[in-house]
């Protein structure tokens, strides 16, 4: 006869764990689920830390070593804590074509940060993603969520600075 | 559920709304980053002052000149795309004018003509019901002929005849391979297993493409049903969609669409009240562009790394927990229903003898009109890059068009009267792909672009074989080279030799198609390369 296997208690009493053991339970805390469970971390708290990567292996019953090689493989799982803002600025070939280098070095001159860097404030994050699927706007950029079309190194500046200054 | 019960559904639908006129606002992701959410907004608001009643605001899918965005329609209700009055970059202060104008003479200023290439040379088959239906409305979808196709397999048809009907259509996978889909149906439908899947491909990865992003959002209920459609031909009772998490609004909209499908009856453990079950469950891709191959897909799905592996066994004998499994694109699917309703002979009517039907392309970099198309196959790409997209803006000339992503290549303007199908582009050194286009013009260096798929592809390497992970380092180390001017005739000999290496010995279509940037545009702009060696 095999055991159940014992779940860990939560990590500690903040709510949003109910969230990621839900998931887990909903998917009956089958190894499959995961990438699920790590996105709804990454939802619930903006990144995944050890203390997460530990709690959600010792639920799925998995080696941690497997948690952290998923976690590190997919890009949009990060394992710092992000800034209270996030630039996306989208790298996809229409982006490219259509100058989203120059919105990168806009924003490395300006605030020294390059991709996966948050400022030393932790106001804001840059990241770069693969193509965000807005092409016929290139080039595209996605702040806090919300996708931004047809950027120019300058109106991206004023708007992130807006951002910055007012957090 | 039979067909008459389905159309007395669909007329109690109708019979519920009494308007005559509609305004449609685009609600797909690039219109929604113009900023057409407050657009909606304020035509709702003058509807419910200045409307007579006769008239109904509602959020529809992509109409496909994003550029122009937001777009707005005026149309008799049903009435299709061309023959509705169409605005562009339409901002909330309109709104009193557009409804004033419902008696009156129409805008001019906002004016988008229909008449020009971009719309009359489509043809909408995917696309049928995008920029007409409110993609969060099954009724909406009911009306316009949804799950139609699915009652009439399920009550009146053989899996065998089903999967004759798409094997006569001519489809081939829209995903980029174009393998033939009736053959692929047909060989895991053969499989011995009780537990089978079917998959949906919805990692739209390449980038540049945004094709399946727009059939997601615009209607999301044609891919369910065809993913239904296929389950009943091959035996299976389960079906995943692997949907990027780069895509918040398509994900949104499937899992609407999943909960009302269920709710009807058309997924579930008996489909439309007959002993057929099928259900689909959506997983979230995390950004990795390998995982649009199907092994690594698969990987992903059941929770490890997206790692592809060595192909046999195929997943149609061992795929998802080593079960006989489906794989197709999003356009493949959605293309079933209508295969499905007007049979397979109308479709191999469509297009060229070894490509039948339509596709949809993304279009964009530099042109006019960017956006998304559905054309017949075997239309030139001249048409489609001067006619259709209105050529370059800025009084540039066109250089070449990189078709299929990374995977792909650059055509030169030698070619430009190709017709486009898998083949004619196959012997250009490139491929259809999913259907990205990219136009670049003069002001573009091709070895920069070669540099930059080959740092794309050496970051979405996944690592597990030498050739692939090594190989697409060292080949963008020598692009970088040359591309500083630092190159030398013995590191271009080695790039192309590198090409040849990592082409033959990686594991799967990643790795084997990497080099194809580099080896297009070697073969169309080699002096490009030359110019930049150091004498």
């Amino acid at each position: 006869m095999t055991l159940p296997p014992i779940r860990p208690p939560l990590p500690n009493d903040d709510p949003r764990w109910k969230l990621v053991n839900a998931t887990m339970r909903r998917n009956g805390y089958a190894g499959h689920a995961l990438i699920e469970t790590l996105h709804s971390v990454q939802d619930a708290f903006g990144y995944l830390d050890e203390t997460a990567l530990r709690f959600v292996a010792a639920s799925l019953d998995m080696p941690l070593s497997k948690v952290y090689g998923v976690a590190t493989f997919y890009h949009i799982f990060t394992l710092k804590p992000p800034g209270r803002h996030t630039c996306v600025v989208c790298t996809g070939t229409a982006c490219y074509i259509k100058g989203a280098t120059g919105l990168l070095e806009g924003i490395l001159a300006h605030f020294a940060l390059r991709p996966g860097e948050t400022n030393e404030d932790g106001a804001l994050s840059l990241l770069t993603a693969r193509c965000v699927g807005a092409c016929g706007l290139a080039p595209a950029v996605v702040l806090d969520g919300e996708v931004l079309g047809k950027q120019t190194p300058e109106n991206l500046l004023a708007k992130l600075e807006g951002l910055v200054h007012a957090s | 559920m039979h067909l008459d019960d389905l159309a007395e559904l669909a007329a109690r639908h109708r019979a519920e709304e009494t308007h005559e006129q509609e305004i449609r606002v685009c609600v797909a992701a690039s219109c929604q980053s113009s900023g057409s959410l407050p657009v909606l907004e304020a035509l709702k608001e003058a509807c419910a002052t200045q409307g007579n009643g006769r008239c109904k605001v509602k959020g529809v899918g992509c109409m496909g000149l994003c550029s122009a965005g937001p777009l707005v329609a005026v149309a008799e209700r049903d009435a299709e795309l061309n023959s509705s009055l169409l605005y562009r970059n339409v901002t909330p202060v309109d709104a009193p004018e557009i409804l004033a104008s419902l008696q009156g003479p129409p805008v001019e200023r906002l004016r988008c003509p229909t008449d020009q290439p971009f719309f009359q040379q489509q043809v909408r088959i995917v696309l049928e019901r995008s920029g007409l239906i409110d993609p969060e409305s099954l009724p909406e979808a009911i009306v316009h002929g949804g799950y139609s196709a699915l009652i009439q397999t399920i009550t009146e048809m053989t899996p065998a005849e089903v999967i004759r009907e798409v094997t006569a259509s001519g489809l081939r996978g829209r995903g980029g391979a174009g393998y033939p889909t009736g053959l692929k149906w047909s060989t895991v439908a053969k499989m011995p297993s009780a537990q089978k899947y079917v998959i949906c491909n919805a990692d739209e990865g390449d980038p540049g493409a945004f094709m399946d992003r727009a059939v997601l959002e615009s209607d999301p209920h044609r891919v369910l049903e065809g993913m239904a459609i296929a389950a009943y031909a091959i035996g299976a009772s389960k079906g995943y969609i692997y949907v990027r998490a780069e895509y918040p609004l398509a994900v949104a909209r499937l899992e609407t669409a999943i909960r009302a499908a269920r709710r009807a009856g058309f997924l579930g453990a008996r489909v439309a009240d007959t002993p057929f079950a099928f259900d689909i469950d959506l997983r979230l891709g995390a950004g990795a562009f390998v995982c649009g191959e199907e092994t690594a897909l698969m990987a992903s799905i059941e929770g490890l790394r997206g790692q592809p592996r060595p192909r046999p066994p195929y997943p149609a004998e061992s795929g998802l927990w080593g079960c006989p499994t489906l794989i197709n694109n999003v356009e493949t699917f959605a293309n079933i229903a209508p295969i499905i309703r007007k049979g397979g002979a109308w479709f191999a009517q469509i297009g060229t003898e070894g490509s039948k039907g339509t596709k949809v392309f993304a279009l964009a970099g530099r042109i006019k009109n960017t956006g998304l198309i559905e054309v017949p196959m075997g239309i030139t790409l001249r048409a489609i890059i001067e006619e259709i997209s209105g050529g370059i803006p800025d009084g540039k000339r066109f250089k070449a068009v990189q078709t299929g992503g990374p995977s792909g290549g650059c055509i030169p303007e030698q070619y430009l009267d190709t017709p486009v199908d898998y083949d004619s582009l196959k012997t250009l050194g490139t491929i259809m792909g999913s259907g990205g286009m990219i136009v670049i013009d003069e002001t573009a260096s091709m070895v920069d672009v070669a540099r930059f798929f080959m740092e794309f592809c050496m970051s979405e390497s996944c690592g597990k074989c030498i050739p692939c992970r090594t190989g697409t380092w060292q080949m963008h180390a020598l692009l970088e080279k040359i591309a500083r001017g630092a190159g030398t005739d013995e590191d271009l000999a080695l790039l192309e030799e590198l090409c040849e290496v990592v082409r033959a010995m990686s594991l799967c279509g990643l790795g084997q198609t990497a080099p194809n940037p580099v080896l297009s545009t070697l073969r169309y702009f080699r002096h490009e390369y030359e110019a930049k060696l150091r004498a």
